[in-house]
């Protein structure tokens, strides 16, 4: 009897949660996932900020602010985004290239624009405004595309790519380019031309090698051999590692990781925050963190499959997969894999646009997916 | 060519999608594996080796100065030990404005401002987060003035931290030295390893000669520091254990002095320029050692500012001088019972013979008369009463008998000329001259030449000898142990925390050998007769020169007068009244007592005051009132420093000491 109105009003409370997410346009296990992702990287913020309660402040004040533009971009429907892709491209190089012109100085590269009441990244907008172009080219293209279509899509993925290398930001340049990339990979990009496209690339890094800022060189041979320079170049993935190996399995504890508390690792709240998780929660805490960063890759790419249309699938694989190649170069190279590009541990890593712009990116794939009925038939 | 209208086909998109997707799905799958399987490398595989390497990233080996040993007197009183003082102490890269802040600082009187300079390139110097002491010692008043205006200091602060403290002020200070900061030159002769977290070293005297002992031997204390070297405390449950290697205090070092003994010294020099040595003759324990005007050891050990230590260094009055030790002056009249001793066995004179003095001397063939001044005796003399009263005359006639060669080689074995080996550094070994050092000493072929005039003149120990009060208490100790000598020394054991103190044996040296024992009972009871007076037959009611001063004396003291002719000063300087004091002699006393069973011996100078029987012998009285009889009464302030022996020595002065009054220097225009 008992049971019975308990399990009742279980089921109501269900029903009634799943109708308002349904209102909302969100996706219930996807918004469970980032959620607890978000509060996970509160807690270890906490920690790698030195128990800073103003940088959790401030965290806190994006995530809303993200939460706020993931709502608003849920409403958004494929056919209103297909139509704005070209103009937020527009938009965004215009905006680099103001950067270029008269960007602000912020760490010795030229990535900030002052709005006047906060300072903005314009090449987060590329992050989504590339596959959004990217998918708009391919919507009214049959798949996979010819070579016409390709050209034209080197020139949407690179154009921004080269000028956000150029500030220079290799880190994003690389994601824009990924999220581009991947997304021409899932249109159908024939074997062959991935072969050849690569041994280009093996070329191009050659020659890319001249044209490299010394310091980005210097990053590529100290991921080489991180040795040979333990107190210059090598010394962030040095002490990185020091940190994530010292964790073990079961971690020092929250708050007790020597490597992060006493200063050792550098960058430790934004860049290097994966090794503090490493350190103070161990491979324990490591694989948990992996585990819901895979379970909302893979959510996203269920959601993506859903959908009904070119554009919408298509944006939305990318913007999956962007989500983890975000997640597997940080972890790459905090790790030792990688060489170190400066990208940050999504959703967890301290600062910048990034946080705002990755949960619009969800807002939309979410958005594209509640919306696919419409658009179906 | 018409290109064929490729027309969309969902359901091949759809495929391709899909099958693109299961692509990147495994794609994905197989990165994260890698990734995983760096993660169980580094966390499993190599977990214990980062261990290790994040251990020794964040211990650094911290030194524990150890607790510098303790100076004790032989009675047991502590004369230098440690005391916790107040420091200011400043971290460079803490402080917004070094400039600004070291200023306002010195406007807050708490670093001098000549000083300013030295202190910012010493903190320039140093790393950014080292704590950098900038003033030592701070006083109550200091430190209540810094609380005040903490807040104004970021960067600054106060600590405290143990520095040398000695109970008696000044006293001994020339025998036992002062600590100082380390310097440049002292980092040149130590170990850095040993001394590091060291601030305070050794300078002169004991802290100085047995820095080692003093010293001990620093501890060792891990610290948790952060990545810029820094010490901090928070780090939660993960702490390793971190070790301490305990510091081991320095040895607690007894010294030979009699706190008594020095007192009486210190109170009998007064305010005058002078030194005192007083010494055990029948081990070389030195009892007392003064050297005047001396200096605080606690200033040092604060740290002198710039300008005081340049008032110090150029004082007129030289109070950094030991003069116990470095202070080298004519013998004078001193050296006659050595000379006698001479004389009787080298058979030169006949000891009962009496020679006739009207105060007048002159060497066989040459015209130049030596005057003995007018207070000195008159009429016939044997050597007992020409030691007694001090003649001049007697003592010429003796060494143009003995001649230079048999002084010199008779002398030497006394240890004229010669460092004593005291224990402590900064010795000066005085002169003994010979015809043969006159050959090396001077340039011109004229000067060269031993004339014999040198020779009478060195029977009253006038001319080129020089003796410190070192030498000459070291003297009168071999002859009032007839002969026996031994080194002296300051330091005479180490005791450890249990109070058990172990005694470090006596040096004897080489005893003066060759000496008849009837010569030395003559020469040491006439050493008595200075001290006292006596009625006989031939001479009738005669004093020695000393008699005033150990008038009442409560025991047989023997003693010798002397007076040093200040022979430094230039004649073309102007007589005007502070040269005309400058050129006033040196005072000099050597006594032991008592006669029959010495147990101290004693050498006194004082510069400048005149006949040494007013000046000097009452100091001497005083030392060995104090010593022997455990008796001293500190001289009261109000009364005059010119009378010092008021209570110790009632009675004046009985026999003036008289100088050599006209006693020649030997210029090549005035061949003696």
């Amino acid at each position: 009897m008992i049971e019975t109105t308990g399990y009742a009003r279980t089921r109501r409370t269900l029903s009634a949660t799943a109708q308002l997410l349904s209102a909302l346009n969100l996706d219930g296990p996807l918004l469970v996932a980032l959620g607890l992702l978000s509060l996970y990287g509160l807690i270890i913020l906490y920690s790698a900020s030195g128990q800073d309660v103003n940088t959790i402040v401030r965290t806190v004040m994006r995530l809303v602010l993200g939460v706020a533009a993931m709502l608003a971009l849920t409403h958004a429907k494929p056919h209103f985004l297909r139509r704005l892709a070209p103009w937020l491209y527009v938009v965004g190089i215009v905006l680099l290239f103001a950067v270029a012109a008269r960007g602000v100085i912020g760490k010795g590269a030229q990535r900030w624009l002052n709005l006047g009441l906060f300072r903005f990244q314009p090449s987060e907008i590329m992050k989504v405004a590339v596959p959004m172009l990217a998918a708009w080219h391919l919507h009214e293209r049959p798949l996979p595309p010819d070579w016409k279509s390709m050209v034209a899509l080197a020139m949407i993925i690179f154009l921004p790519a080269g000028l956000v290398a150029m500030e220079p930001d290799l880190g994003t340049a690389a994601l824009i380019a990924a999220s581009g990339l991947l997304l021409v990979l899932m249109a159908g990009l024939s074997m062959r031309v991935i072969l050849i496209s690569l041994l280009l690339a093996v070329g191009a890094a050659m020659l890319g090698w001249n044209f490299m800022h010394g310091y980005q060189r210097e990053r590529v041979l100290t991921f080489l051999n991180p040795q040979t320079d333990p107190l210059g170049a090598g010394y962030h993935i040095i002490q990185s590692q020091i940190a994530i190996g010292s964790g073990g399995v079961f971690g020092k504890g929250w708050m007790n990781g020597s490597q992060a508390q006493l200063d050792f690792l550098p960058e430790r709240s934004t860049d290097f925050i994966f090794s503090v998780v490493g350190e103070e929660f161990g491979l324990i805490g490591l694989l948990a963190l992996l585990a819901l960063y895979l379970f909302i890759v893979s959510r996203c790419l269920w959601l993506a499959l859903q959908t009904s249309d070119t554009f919408s699938r298509l944006l939305a694989l990318s913007l999956a997969l962007t989500f983890f190649v975000y997640v597997f170069i940080n972890a790459g190279m905090v790790s030792g894999l990688l060489p170190v590009v400066g990208v940050p541990l999504p959703l967890v890593s301290y600062g910048g646009s990034s946080v705002v712009t990755l949960l619009a990116g969800f807002g939309i794939l979410m958005g594209l997916y509640s919306h696919r009925k419409l658009v179906g038939s | 060519m018409p290109s064929p209208v490729r027309i969309k086909d969902r359901w091949n998109e759809q495929r391709i999608l899909t099958q693109r997707t299961l692509g990147a799905s495994i794609i994905i799958a197989l990165l994260t594996l890698t990734l995983i399987g760096r993660l169980v490398y580094l966390q499993i595989d190599r977990h214990d080796y980062y261990v290790e390497l994040s251990q020794g990233n964040r211990v650094r080996v911290d030194p524990i100065p150890a607790s510098r040993g303790l100076i004790l007197d032989r009675s047991g009183h502590v004369l230098a030990d440690n005391e916790p003082a107040y420091q200011l102490e400043l971290i460079r890269e803490q402080v917004p404005n070094l400039y600004d802040t070291l200023h306002r600082l010195s406007a807050l009187r708490l670093i001098d401002p000549d000083d300013l300079q030295e202190t910012r390139r010493t903190i320039l110097a140093r790393r950014s987060f080292d704590v950098v002491p900038v003033r030592l010692r701070l006083t109550d008043e200091e430190v209540a003035r810094f609380a005040v205006h903490r807040y104004e200091f970021p960067g600054v602060d106060l600590a405290t931290r143990q520095t040398r403290h000695y109970p008696y002020g000044d006293l001994a200070v020339h025998a036992l030295g002062y600590v100082s900061a380390i310097s440049e030159q002292d980092l040149e002769h130590i170990d850095r390893a040993a001394y590091a977290g060291t601030t305070l070293i050794g300078k002169l005297g004991v802290e100085s000669a047995y820095e080692k002992l003093l010293h001990g031997k620093n501890g060792t204390r891990q610290i948790l520091v952060n990545a810029e070297g820094r010490s901090v405390q928070r780090v939660g449950a993960y702490t390793p254990d971190l070790s301490i290697d305990p510091p081991v205090a320095g040895e607690d070092l007894v010294v030979s002095l009699d706190m008594l003994t020095e007192q009486a010294a210190e109170d009998g020099l007064g305010d005058r320029t002078g030194a005192v040595v007083a010494l055990d003759p029948t081990n070389g324990d030195v009892l007392a050692l003064v050297s005047k005007p001396n200096f605080d050891p606690a200033a040092f050990a604060r740290g002198l500012s710039v300008r005081e230590y340049a008032a110090l260094a150029n004082n007129p009055d030289k109070p950094l001088l030991n003069r116990a030790l470095r202070g080298a002056y004519p013998s004078g009249s001193t050296i006659k019972p050595v000379l006698a001793l001479a004389g009787l066995t080298d058979h030169a004179i006949d000891p009962n013979k009496l020679i006739y003095s009207n105060l007048t001397f002159h060497l066989p063939g040459n015209s130049f008369l030596w005057r003995e001044d007018h207070t000195g005796p008159r009429g016939p003399l044997n050597m007992e009463q020409a030691i007694a009263r001090s003649s001049d005359v007697y003592f010429y006639n003796l060494a143009y008998l003995l001649g230079v060669d048999r002084i010199d080689s008779f002398l030497a074995p006394f240890g004229y000329g010669r460092l004593t080996g005291i224990d402590i550094a900064g010795e000066k070994p005085g002169l003994l001259p010979s015809p043969a050092w006159k050959r090396t000493a001077f340039k011109r072929p004229q000067d060269q030449v031993w004339f014999p005039g040198e020779t009478v003149n060195l029977g009253i120990g006038q001319g080129y000898l020089l003796v410190t009060p070192l030498q000459l208490a070291h003297i009168a100790a071999e002859l009032a142990e007839r002969g026996k000598s031994f080194r002296p020394r300051l330091m005479i054991g180490t005791r450890d925390a249990n109070g058990h103190m172990t005694p470090v044996a006596p040096i004897a040296d080489p005893p003066i050998a060759g000496i008849a024992d009837s010569s030395w009972d003559l020469v040491l009871q006439a050493m008595h007769e200075v001290t006292t007076c006596q009625d006989s037959p031939l001479f009738g009611h005669t004093c020695g020169t000393g008699a005033g001063a150990f008038k009442g004396a409560a025991y047989q003291a023997a003693g010798k007068t002397g007076t040093a002719q200040v022979y430094t000063v230039a004649r073309s300087q102007r007589l005007t009244e502070h040269v005309a004091e400058q050129l006033r002699d040196h005072a000099w006393f050597i006594a032991f007592a008592p006669v029959d069973k010495p147990r101290i011996a004693v050498a006194v100078l004082v510069e400048h005051a005149g006949f040494g029987a007013q000046a000097a012998a009452p100091i001497a009285r005083k030392v060995i009132d104090a010593y022997l009889l455990r008796q001293f009464t500190p001289t009261p302030p109000a009364g005059s420093a010119a009378q010092p022996n008021s209570t110790a020595t009632p009675g004046a002065p009985h026999a003036a000491e008289h100088p050599p009054a006209h006693a020649p220097h030997p210029t090549p225009d005035n061949p003696l």
